[in-house]
Order: C-alpha cells, then sequence, then structure tokens
C-alpha cells in the first residue's frame, strides 16, 4: 500500500481529497488505482502528470519501482525552455 | 523583368551578378551567390548578424541594396580566415569558448576585425561601444569582450 | 533555523532503482577529461560562417513560401477566397485552414499555425503561398480575399479574467475548479499547491507584507528567426530541414498534422541560432509541408523578425499578489501567493509552474499558491528558460528583500535561516533530495562582491532561484572506428555546446584523448526518439546515454581481447583506454588500446558499437543565488549594471566554460527582462514594438563583465553527479535587480520592466508623497 498525495490541483479535482491509499508497486499500477478510486481524475492523468518518488520526478515510467513507505506526490507534468 | 547587372569585388574576388532592384546586398550575398555566413536577423539593421565592410567600413549588409555595391570592395566573414589560417579574432573566440549557438559570431567576427584595424588598442569600453551594433542573445558579452580584448594585445604582439 | 516539523523527523528519503546510474564519488575524485576546457568540435564552422543555420539550406527547385497574417487581434474569418492568388503566374501552391484536417492530438497547436474559424491575435496564420519567388508570393498574398468580422479582443491578463470580457473560446471551462464552471470564460484552468494553515501562519508572524506585481511578456529573442526547407515527394516520402530544439518532436506533430506516417518524415536539425524554449514547438513547419506537399516541389519559409514577435512564442505577462509573515528574529511563518499570467490565445501558460517554484528556496510550515492559466488576444506563448519561475520568484524575492529591510536582518542571513535543504518538504509537494541552495548562499555571502563598498546612487540586491530540470527520453549511439576513433550520435540539438560535453563524457569513460571523439546530431531517421533540448536536461540525459553507450562499447571491446587472448571475457578489464587481463592469473599479455581492438573488429566479429535508449529520471534541481550592484540616475531613471555576481550550483561542470556561459546568458536575458523589454499593445490591440529598435535587448554596452562562480554540489543520481545548468541563471536576475534598484533609489518597483520613465516616476511620486 502507498500513501499518495494530491497537490492541489488535482486535490480540487478529486473533490477535497487530499491523500489517497492505493496498492502499487510501481507508477502504472499507481495511475491505475488513481483512477479507479477517482474517476474524475482520468482527464488530468491523460492531459498529463508527473509523478514524484521520494522527490526524484518521474514523467512517463510506468514501470518505475515504487518502494514502501515512499513518499509520492501526484504534480503537474512540468517542461522546460 | 529586368535586372541590374552588377560588377564588383568580394573578398578580393571579382564578382558579377544580376539582381532586382529592391534586393539588399545581403540577399544578394545569400540567396544568389550561396556566401550564408552573413545573417538575417532583422532585415532592419538592428542586430549586425549580417555585417559586412565596404571599402574597409563596417556596414549592415540589410540596409545596402544589392546594386550599391557596383565598384565596391565587399568584405564577408568568408574572406576572414585565409584558408586554413584563422584570424586572431576568430582563434580567440574558440579559444575563450565566446559562443554558444553562433549565429551571431559572424557579424562579431567582422566587426571586431573592423574595429581592430582602426584601433589597435582599445579599451575594454571603446570595444563595447564598437561592438553595441552586434546582438548576442546566448553569451551576455562576456567571453566575447574577453575574446575580443586578447586578440588586440596579440595582434599588438604583446 | 526554520522549523520544519517534518524535516525534523523525516528519515530520508531512500534510494530508488532508476533507469540511471548512481553518483560515483570515487570516480569523481580523479577525473582525467571532466572538467577541461577543450574546443567544441563545432567551433570551427561557427567562427568561419560555415555552419548551416535554418535559412542557409537550399534545395533545388525551391520555392519561397509566405504566410499571410491577420491583421485584426480578434476576428471570425468569415471567408477565404484564394482564387485570383492561385491564378498569378508563378505561384504554385495556395493553402488555408480547409488543407489541414481537424486534429484531436494537436488541437490548439493546429489552430495556432493556421487560424480556423477565427484569428485571434494580430499576426495569426491565415493562409499561405509558394512562388517562385519572393516578390510573386508577396504580390500572391496581397490578391488573398478575407471577410473578417471584427470582434473586441483583450490583451491584459487582468481584464481578460472579468466576468464581461471579449471571450476567446466558447467551449473553455476552468479547469481545476470545484464545482466545474457551467458558463465559459477566459481561464484555462487553476492550480493550486501548498501545505500547513497560513492563517495561523501569519497570526505568529511579527511583520506582515503584501505587495501587487505585474511584468509585461517578453520573447527569448534569439537572433535567428524560425526557418525551414520541407520537401513533400509524390509518394509522401517527406524531408523538413528546420532549426528546432527537438525535431523529433517536429516529426510527430508535422506527421500527425499532415496525415503521414512518422517513418515518411525525416527531419533534419539545422544549427540553431538560440532557443531558450521557443523552438520547442512549431509554427512554419506544417505550412511548409503543406505548402510542399500541394506544390510538388521543395518550399522555403523563414520568418521576418517582425512574424517572429507577433506570431512565434512569447512568454507570459502576468499580475501577481504575495504575502510574507515573518518573526522579529527572521523566521518566515507564512508564504502566500496568487499568480496570473497569461499565454496568449491559447491554453498553457506556465502560471502552474509560476506557482510552484515561487517559494522553492524555502523551507515553510506554512504555504499556498494559487495559478491561474489566462488568454488573451496576443500570440500562444511557448516556454522561455524556466518558464514561469523568474515572474513569480521576482514577487517573492521583492518581499523577501523588504522583510529583511524591515527587520534589520542581513539579506543572505534571513534567506540561510529558512532555506530549502536536502529533506525539506517543497512548497509544491514531494521533500528535496540533495540540492545545493545553502552552499550558493555560503558562496555569495563570502565573495568578495557582497561586501564591495557602494557610491551615492549605488545599491545592492540579492535573490535565490531554482529550476527543477528533466530528464525524457534520450537515445545515444556510439561508434568505434577502425582507426581507434569514435563516432558519437545525439538527437537532442546542441544549443550550447553540449556536443563538446558528449566527447569529454565518452573520452573520460574510454580512456582515450578528447580529440579522438566526434559528436553529431543525427536526424530522426538514424536514432531513436528523443525529446526535445529543453529542461536544462542534455549535458545529464544524452550524457548519461552517452556513459552508459560508451560502457557497453568498453565491455564489447573486453570481449574481443578476451577472444585475441583465448582467456575468458570475465579476465578482462578496461584501464586507461587499454583492455588488459584483470590480475596474474588471467595470463601475461600486452594491454591492448582501443585502435589496436579497432583495427582487428573486422575479423573479431565485426565493428564495435554501443547504444542506448531509456527515459532519463533523477535529474536534480539546481539552485542558484545572484549579486547584482545598480546606480540610478535620479535625474532620468536610467539604471546602469555595476556589478554582477552569478553563483550557481552546477552538480559537476563537465566543461566549465560553457557552464560559466549558461550562467552569463541567463543573467543577461533576467537584466533585459528586469529593465527594458516589453511587449507593448496599443488600444488596437496591435503590437507597437516588433523589432528589435524598440523591443530593446542588452547589448554590450548596457553590460559589466558577469562573475560566476560555479558550486558543485552532486546529483545523486548521475555518475558524474552532473545537473541541468541552463535555466536556473533566468530566475533571480527579476528580484536581484529590482532589490538593487530599490536600495540604489529608495523606492520600490513592483512593476517591470523598470525601464528609465517608471523608475522617475517612482522617485517623483515618492519625493511628492514626502512633503
Amino acid at each position: 500500500m502507498v500513501q499518495v498525495t494530491l497537490s492541489g490541483t488535482f486535490q480540487q479535482v478529486a473533490g477535497g481529497i487530499s491523500t489517497l491509499e492505493i496498492e502499487a508497486k510501481n507508477i502504472r499500477q499507481l495511475l491505475g488505482g488513481l483512477e479507479k478510486q477517482c474517476p474524475e481524475l482520468k482527464s488530468e492523468i491523460e492531459k498529463g502528470i508527473a509523478v514524484a518518488i521520494n522527490g526524484t520526478i518521474y514523467r512517463d515510467d510506468w514501470f518505475q519501482p515504487i518502494p514502501e513507505d515512499s513518499e509520492v506526490f501526484i504534480i503537474p507534468r512540468l517542461a522546460g525552455g | 523583368m529586368s535586372g541590374i547587372h552588377v560588377s564588383t569585388k568580394i573578398n578580393g574576388d571579382a564578382v558579377e551578378f544580376v539582381c532586382d532592384v529592391e534586393e539588399t546586398l545581403l540577399d544578394v550575398l545569400r540567396d544568389k551567390l550561396g556566401m550564408t555566413g552573413s545573417k538575417e536577423g532583422c532585415s532592419s539593421g538592428d542586430c549586425g548578424a549580417c555585417s559586412v565592410t565596404v571599402d574597409g567600413r563596417l556596414t549592415c549588409s540589410c540596409l545596402m541594396l544589392g546594386a550599391e555595391a557596383e565598384g565596391h570592395d565587399i568584405g564577408t566573414i568568408e574572406g576572414v580566415a585565409k584558408g586554413t589560417q584563422l584570424h586572431p579574432i576568430q582563434q580567440k573566440i574558440l579559444d575563450h569558448a565566446a559562443l554558444q549557438c553562433g549565429v551571431c559570431t559572424p557579424g562579431f567576427v567582422v566587426a571586431a576585425k573592423a574595429l581592430l584595424e582602426k584601433n589597435p588598442d582599445p579599451t575594454e569600453t571603446e570595444v563595447r561601444f564598437w561592438l553595441a551594433g552586434n546582438l548576442c542573445r546566448c553569451t551576455g558579452y562576456d567571453k566575447i569582450i574577453r575574446a575580443v580584448m586578447d586578440a588586440a594585445a596579440e595582434m599588438r604582439g604583446q | 533555523m526554520a522549523r520544519n516539523p517534518d524535516a525534523d523527523n523525516a528519515p530520508a528519503p531512500k534510494a530508488v532503482k532508476t533507469s540511471t546510474i548512481e553518483f560515483d564519488a570515487d570516480k569523481a575524485k580523479s577525473f582525467k577529461v571532466v572538467g577541461s576546457r577543450p574546443p567544441r568540435p563545432d567551433g570551427m564552422d561557427k567562427v568561419t560562417g560555415r555552419a548551416r543555420f535554418g535559412a542557409d539550406m537550399v534545395m533545388p527547385g525551391q520555392l519561397v513560401g509566405l504566410i499571410l497574417r491577420s491583421p485584426h487581434p480578434h476576428a471570425v474569418i468569415v471567408s477565404i477566397d484564394t482564387t485570383e492568388a492561385e491564378a498569378l503566374s508563378g505561384v504554385k501552391s495556395v493553402i488555408t485552414r480547409d488543407d489541414f484536417a481537424e486534429n484531436a492530438d494537436h488541437h490548439d497547436v493546429l489552430c495556432n499555425i493556421m487560424a480556423r474559424e477565427k484569428a485571434l491575435y494580430e499576426g495569426h496564420a491565415v493562409a499561405a503561398v509558394s512562388a517562385t519567388s519572393k516578390a510573386v508570393a508577396r504580390k500572391a498574398l496581397k490578391l488573398i480575399k478575407i471577410d473578417y468580422q471584427i470582434l473586441p479582443h483583450v490583451t491584459d491578463v487582468d481584464l481578460a479574467m472579468a466576468p464581461d470580457a471579449p471571450l476567446l473560446h466558447a467551449d473553455m471551462i476552468t479547469s481545476g475548479v470545484s464545482p466545474v464552471p457551467t458558463k465559459p470564460s477566459n481561464v484555462a484552468g487553476r492550480s493550486e499547491f501548498g501545505h500547513g494553515d497560513v492563517e495561523a501562519g501569519f497570526a505568529q508572524a511579527d511583520v506582515i507584507i503584501e505587495r501587487d506585481f505585474k511584468t509585461a511578456a517578453t520573447h527569448q529573442g534569439y537572433i535567428e528567426p524560425h526557418a525551414c526547407v520541407a520537401n513533400v515527394g509524390a509518394d509522401g516520402m517527406s524531408e523538413l530541414w528546420c532549426c528546432t530544439q527537438g525535431h523529433f518532436h517536429v516529426r510527430q506533430v508535422c506527421a500527425s498534422l499532415l496525415g503521414i506516417d512518422v517513418s515518411r518524415l525525416r527531419v533534419t536539425a539545422s544549427e540553431i541560432g538560440g532557443g531558450f524554449g521557443g523552438k520547442t514547438t512549431v509554427f512554419i513547419e506544417p505550412v511548409a509541408l503543406a505548402l510542399s506537399r500541394k506544390a510538388g516541389r521543395p518550399v522555403k519559409i523563414a520568418m521576418s523578425r517582425d512574424e517572429v514577435f507577433k506570431a512565434s512564442g512569447p512568454t507570459a505577462s502576468s499580475s501577481m499578489n504575495v504575502k510574507i509573515g515573518v518573526t522579529k528574529d527572521g523566521r518566515i511563518t507564512a508564504g502566500e501567493g496568487e499568480f496570473r499570467y497569461q499565454g496568449g490565445a491559447f491554453a498553457g501558460a506556465p502560471a502552474d509552474f509560476g506557482a510552484m517554484s515561487a517559494f522553492a528556496c524555502y523551507a515553510l510550515d506554512n504555504v499556498k499558491t494559487v495559478a491561474y492559466d489566462v488568454v488573451t488576444n496576443r500570440p500562444k506563448g511557448a516556454a522561455y528558460r524556466a518558464p514561469g519561475a523568474p515572474m513569480s520568484v521576482y514577487a517573492v524575492e521583492s518581499v523577501i528583500a523588504e522583510l529583511a529591510g524591515e527587520i534589520g536582518m542581513d539579506p543572505i542571513e534571513l534567506r540561510l535561516k529558512n532555506a530549502a535543504r536536502e529533506g525539506t518538504k517543497s512548497s509544491y509537494g514531494p521533500k528535496f533530495g540533495s540540492c545545493g541552495l545553502v552552499e550558493t548562499l555560503e558562496a555569495a555571502r563570502d565573495h568578495p562582491h557582497y561586501s564591495a563598498p557602494l557610491g551615492p546612487n549605488q545599491g545592492r540586491g540579492v535573490a535565490s532561484g531554482f529550476w527543477f530540470n528533466f530528464g525524457g527520453e534520450t537515445c545515444s549511439t556510439l561508434n568505434i572506428n577502425a582507426d581507434g576513433t569514435v563516432a558519437i550520435a545525439v538527437g537532442t540539438p546542441d544549443i550550447g555546446g553540449s556536443r563538446a560535453a558528449m566527447c569529454i563524457m565518452a573520452a573520460e569513460e574510454l580512456g582515450i584523448p578528447y580529440e579522438r571523439v566526434r559528436t553529431i546530431v543525427a536526424d530522426t531517421s538514424s536514432l531513436g526518439y528523443n525529446d526535445t533540448t529543453e529542461g536544462s536536461r542534455v549535458t545529464f540525459s544524452s550524457g548519461m546515454a552517452v556513459i552508459k553507450a560508451s560502457r557497453k562499447a568498453v565491455t564489447e571491446m573486453c570481449n574481443r581481447a578476451a577472444m585475441i587472448w583465448d582467456i575468458p571475457a570475465e579476465a578482462v578489464t578496461w584501464e586507461d583506454g587499454h583492455a588488459k587481463p584483470s590480475g596474474a592469473n588471467a595470463g601475461d599479455f600486452e594491454p591492448m588500446s582501443l585502435a589496436e581492438i579497432a583495427a582487428s573488429a573486422s575479423k573479431t566479429g565485426g565493428p564495435i558499437a554501443g547504444h542506448h535508449e531509456y527515459n532519463a529520471d533523477g535529474a536534480g534541481v539546481s539552485f542558484g543565488t545572484h549579486i547584482v550592484d545598480t546606480e540610478v540616475d535620479p535625474e532620468t531613471g536610467r539604471v546602469d549594471i555595476l556589478r554582477y555576481t552569478v553563483v550557481q550550483d552546477a552538480g559537476k561542470a563537465i566543461h566549465p566554460d560553457y557552464v560559466e556561459g549558461q550562467f552569463q546568458g541567463g543573467a543577461v536575458q533576467g537584466i533585459g527582462w528586469a529593465l527594458n523589454e516589453e511587449y507593448i499593445y496599443g488600444e488596437d490591440g496591435r503590437l507597437q514594438n516588433a523589432g528589435f529598435l524598440d523591443y530593446r535587448m542588452p547589448v554590450a554596452s548596457d553590460l559589466p563583465m558577469i562573475d560566476t562562480v560555479i558550486v558543485e554540489v552532486p546529483n545523486p543520481g548521475h555518475p558524474y553527479g552532473v545537473r541541468g545548468v541552463g535555466e536556473t541563471g533566468i530566475v533571480p536576475p527579476l528580484a536581484a535587480i529590482a532589490n538593487a534598484v530599490s536600495a540604489a533609489s529608495g523606492v520600490r518597483l513592483t512593476e517591470l520592466p523598470m525601464s528609465p520613465p517608471r523608475v522617475l516616476k517612482a522617485i517623483d511620486d515618492a519625493k511628492v508623497a514626502a512633503q
């Protein structure tokens, strides 16, 4: 089980929920779990999000493992210039 | 369509071309003569990327008509190095890493060369004001100024 | 020390298995090539004018392409009649919105490169022609008849948010708000970040300062206008030469917009004359391809400078409010900000990045930032070096400077007292891993600049900033040539000298001289997909790919040596550019150099190569602190930059000259943004200053030398400790300069740019107020 914190934007979309518990060993399972628990997040996920695991930001890595006790955040999909 | 027949000298070589009335010297160099070293950054004489010399005088080739080249000596970036022998300004720009994207570099080389031919011992302020007509967006000018001062010193034999 | 309850008890973030290699501290102590300053491989071509940029390509039979652009900032395009233009002798193709099918994947990009129902900004493309000469093409544009139904327009971000504002998109419903709005507006989205309880935090503060700020839109200002040559064959096989930061992205988008297979489009990235984020998307490329397809000949399009200002992608203008509270002894108890950014005619202003980075330098218990992404009748914005961060950090760092003054604390001490460190919960959520903010603050404080004396009308300002930096999809191939030299292909266009860094890293791994390695940027048919050059990612991501490819080549070369010596592969090691038996037991063989192994490669199994394709992660954040001295002339409002020092964390500077170059370039763009650059719109919604004369970028005579200090706090996610450095440099200058101007003149400017008329007015107003 992983505890996931939604950053503010996604909290609003998910109807005010800020943390969720999801059964997930990697990012793909995490996203699937998020969509199941909060169907409203589906469109945001499709538009593009990033996942921070213990401070490292991942933008697309489905099979990036999520170790137990990780700090996991959902944040906007970042880009640079 | 009638064109204007022009006879001129570019980098010491006799050159002839036919151009339209409204074509600039920059257009002619790039599109008619295949000399793409001079760059088009603004077409209004504000960025200096098209810098050439006309009878030794630093000029924006985008502000001059191709027809006006008749009878003059044009100097472009292509004529600065002599074969494989770089001009000290070119070498110092490489040594000081005074370029990032490099699109403004030909203009700076031509402009700096014109400066040092006029004033072989400029102060940093004089270099900065002489080169104020050449825009660079990547480097912040620091390394370019150092390179030009260093080239000037070398050319003075110091 | 600021209290951050999370940091007190938090376990250090656990190392996560990544696709990258971790920092090798031992190797870092004994670099042979990394950290040196050799000449860059493309330098010779650039100082001689031989290098070929976007507009330098010529294809046989090529036509001139020109684009017709809307003179109105907002109008319905009722009808377009191209018959006369098509009939003009010398015109080979004419295209309009009818030549592009609807596209769900890239709808906004499609509408931006060629207007569909409405023209949404002055300069919006509405049609295009290809012809045998520029003169004919210009005549043809004049013959295109467009019936516009003019609509009211809006260019200011706050006015665009007002309930009665002219509406750009009838289907724009603000995302990120609950409940979902029932009516459309110009607000594309709202984002919120933060933690804690700001009200409670403010209640604990002894001093609270709240200010409003505005910044104007600016342009990346690259000297090379967008240019491309497109060549579509009758069988759909297409080639495109263009100046871009991401030719793989260009291929993907153009193939989609034109309805062709990705494999049928081969994009070659020319040398690029500056990008800074502005060339990470497409503008003229799909148009050139469509013209070429219709004409059956290559088409060249080069934007004029006027078009670059009006129809490429400037950055957002902003309207912001920031409120920060501190205790008398310098602890920040709460930070709050609202950031409203307009990103032009389509959604995507970097307001959320602004809100995420605003307070990033601080360890805060209570922080809340809200961002609004707003559309206006202006060109669609593109990224500009740390998109969104310079504006929000300008606001926050200005207030921090005022607070430091109020409580009588040194501004660097105040920042150190509240600085984000490893383990700090960031204002955007996740905890920071290793980071070097404190090191840059200490280096700034200890730098002679910080304690140098100042004269009359002179003042000093300080500010810190940061950028996230990214990884992304990256591929690299490395080939060992028969003569022992090495050829590397990467897929990330070189905008700052990165090819030199690639050669350095390969030379380090292979143990051969730098001069024996050559790196090129390959076209899209020669490598797997590469994300754009952006996000300060190339030295990190392509560098890592090159390191991994080098290691694979080394493994293969050890195999070949093992075969030649007839010993097991495990018994061979690589050292100083040579394969050696790993120990006395392995056998008594003379080491074989890379060149020797390469010379016999055809006989030992064929050419030797290494390659690596992956999605990079583990990019390390980069913090910076800038110090600037200004002199303000109280009679004219003119601001002179007297002295500037950039202190920034690079993790590990692979080629220090080019790291310094990034620091200096970012700082000077920031100087321009702070003092002179702005998009000026008239009441008519038209851009008043679309040229370099009146859009005033810094020139050499405006500036002093820019001093640089490279701090190196290694990034644990990269074998050499590399952090991206390209973007952070533009984040602190706006506030650092505003703080210096305030110190020099006694007035605080909360609107950028601080051009002489504005500074003078502020000084005069202050004089009147004092009476």
